[in-house]
């Protein structure tokens, strides 16, 4: 009992990474119908940009949280203006082959930076010793309070700003029906930008919370690999269209992963992951919260 | 005043407009009129920006709309409600309104039009917080030429209103307008296939046909001249 409690507990904290990551992954292909695979060289490079200031420059892990954050802005807005709107136009696939490029493009300019056999280690924003329950040690540290805490606390930020401002309106509207939203005056171009920016803003933030979670996860590819393809499961779990459903979907892989990996084996995570996700569209063929209604594509 | 000089605009090979030439005064409706593929959605999407003229020139209160960009358009006070409707049915009745109303400074009075909205088209205001995809298809044209009327235009765009809709809406709308036209001084181009009830309401008309301007004149000549009714009108 109190090793599920502890699975449990564990499984919540890493499924906050994944929902984040999973998140962001939704807000582009609602805004634009990509399925952004450079997130993971995109929170891959912002992340080494807060490695390098706070373990090279002894600089503030606020501070280098924040410059992290404002990097994936950056990285995330010039990436749809000049990669993604290209190509908007053309067939689906040109604009996955440019998200590819751009991953593999940000692995090597790591690599040349950073080193590419080099693994790095970033010291988490809060102890990660456990809390105690009574004379027993829990899964569940200060850090992982804070990776909790800081993703609801971005997750609820954007539901209002899209739920609740005439400007996540004019998002919304901009992302379900360009050509309506700019009769009506939404400059449509700008709040594709804006959503770019904004995902890759809360890659960055996740980038930053898994890197302080394992000992030698700042490397060019790898872990970060792992994160785009869970956060992607999670995604696709939670029906790819679905804010919400990236949130569950994220919690609910990272819970089963923790228990699959302590009840069954540890050795191979990213196979379960597919049998989940496999599970799930067997049950649900458009993940757990898609809208059935057809849709023009 | 909108006018439109020899207004040319082509898909592909394909003319679509042909050199049309027409004038709308202030505070006036103008039917157009013209069977299947006249041209008549492809002159107001020209004028509303959404498809570049080849050539020719559309101007609204002075300004050249053959070179303002879209989503300019609607800042001129023009709104245009196109055909087929354009609701977001993703969004629910009060955000779709929400966003006609995007451009207008007096935010304050939002809920007052919203509520405006809700009077002049009864079945909206039960429907209000849901999503737009559950509306008829009555109710999503009302809720389409609401949401053009929440940005307050002075020009309003209207293709095919009376599409799928029952007589008796069709009749309200009209009334409608005529209202807007007589007391907030509104300016209509009005595309219709219901060549009848759109020579009720206008004060000029003109009929297309493939791209070209084959009559035009005050409305009530045009529903007056028999041989242009059995070739061009159908009733």
């Amino acid at each position: 009992m109190f090793q599920f409690l502890n699975l449990t507990l564990n499984g919540v904290s890493t499924g906050m990474i994944y929902a984040a990551v999973a998140l962001a992954l939704v807000m582009i292909w609602r805004a634009t119908r990509i399925v952004n695979f450079a997130q993971g060289g995109m929170l891959m490079f912002t992340t080494f940009i807060a490695w390098e200031l706070t373990e090279q420059h002894n600089v503030n892990y606020w501070v280098a949280l924040a410059v992290a954050i404002a990097a994936g802005l950056v990285i995330g807005a010039v990436a749809e203006r000049f990669l993604v709107r290209p190509v908007e136009n053309g067939p689906p696939l040109n604009a996955v082959i440019v998200t590819l490029g751009l991953l593999i493009f940000l692995q090597a300019l790591a690599g040349m930076i950073w080193g590419n056999g080099q693994a790095y280690s970033y010291s988490p924003g809060f102890s990660i010793i456990g809390y105690r329950a009574g004379s027993r040690t829990l899964l569940f540290s200060p850090n992982d309070l804070y990776i909790v805490i800081a993703v609801t606390a971005v997750v609820l930020f954007l539901y209002v700003l899209f739920q609740r401002t005439s400007l996540g309106l004019q998002m919304r509207a901009a992302a379900f029906s360009p050509e309506v939203a700019r009769m009506l005056g939404v400059r449509v171009g700008r709040l594709l930008t804006a959503g770019w920016a904004l995902a890759a803003a809360l890659g960055a933030l996740a980038g930053v919370l898994a890197a302080g979670t394992q000992p030698g996860y700042v490397t060019p590819s790898g872990p970060f690999d792992s994160l785009l393809v869970f956060g992607f499961t999670a995604a696709v779990i939670g029906g790819l269209d679905s804010p919400v459903g990236a949130v569950v979907g994220g919690l609910l892989l990272g819970i089963l992963l923790s228990y699959a990996g302590s009840y069954i084996s540890n050795n191979i995570p990213t196979m379960y992951a597919f049998l989940i996700l496999l599970a799930v569209l067997m049950v649900r063929p458009n993940g757990l919260f898609s809208r059935t209604t057809a849709r023009r594509v | 005043m909108l006018t439109v000089e020899d207004l040319v605009t082509t898909y592909g090979a394909v003319r679509a407009l042909g050199g049309v030439t027409l004038t709308v005064e202030d505070g006036t409706v103008m039917a157009v009129l013209g069977a299947n593929g006249a041209g008549k959605t492809t002159l107001l999407r020209t004028i509303n920006g959404l498809v570049r003229a080849r050539s020719g020139r559309v101007t609204w209160a002075g300004r050249d709309l053959t070179r303002t960009r879209v989503d300019d358009v609607v800042r001129l006070g023009i709104a245009h409600v196109p055909e087929g409707r354009g609701v977001i049915t993703e969004l629910d009745v009060e955000d779709n309104l929400r966003l006609g109303a995007l451009w207008r400074r007096d935010r304050r009075e939002l809920q007052t039009s919203m509520e405006e909205m809700f009077t002049l088209f009864p079945p909206l205001a039960a429907r209000r917080g849901q999503s737009a995809d559950t509306l008829s298809g009555g109710e999503r044209q009302m809720l389409a030429i609401a949401r053009a009327l929440m940005s307050r235009p002075q020009l309003l765009l209207l293709d095919e209103p009376s599409l799928g809709l029952a007589p008796r809406i069709t009749a309200q709308i009209m009334a409608t307008l005529r209202r807007l036209r007589d007391e907030a001084g509104l300016t209509v181009v009005l595309v219709e296939q219901n060549a009848r009830g759109a020579l009720s309401v206008a004060d000029t008309a003109v009929v297309l046909n493939l791209g070209q301007v084959v009559a035009s004149g005050a409305a009530s000549d045009l529903a007056g001249d028999e041989k242009l009714r059995h070739a061009y009108l159908g009733f």
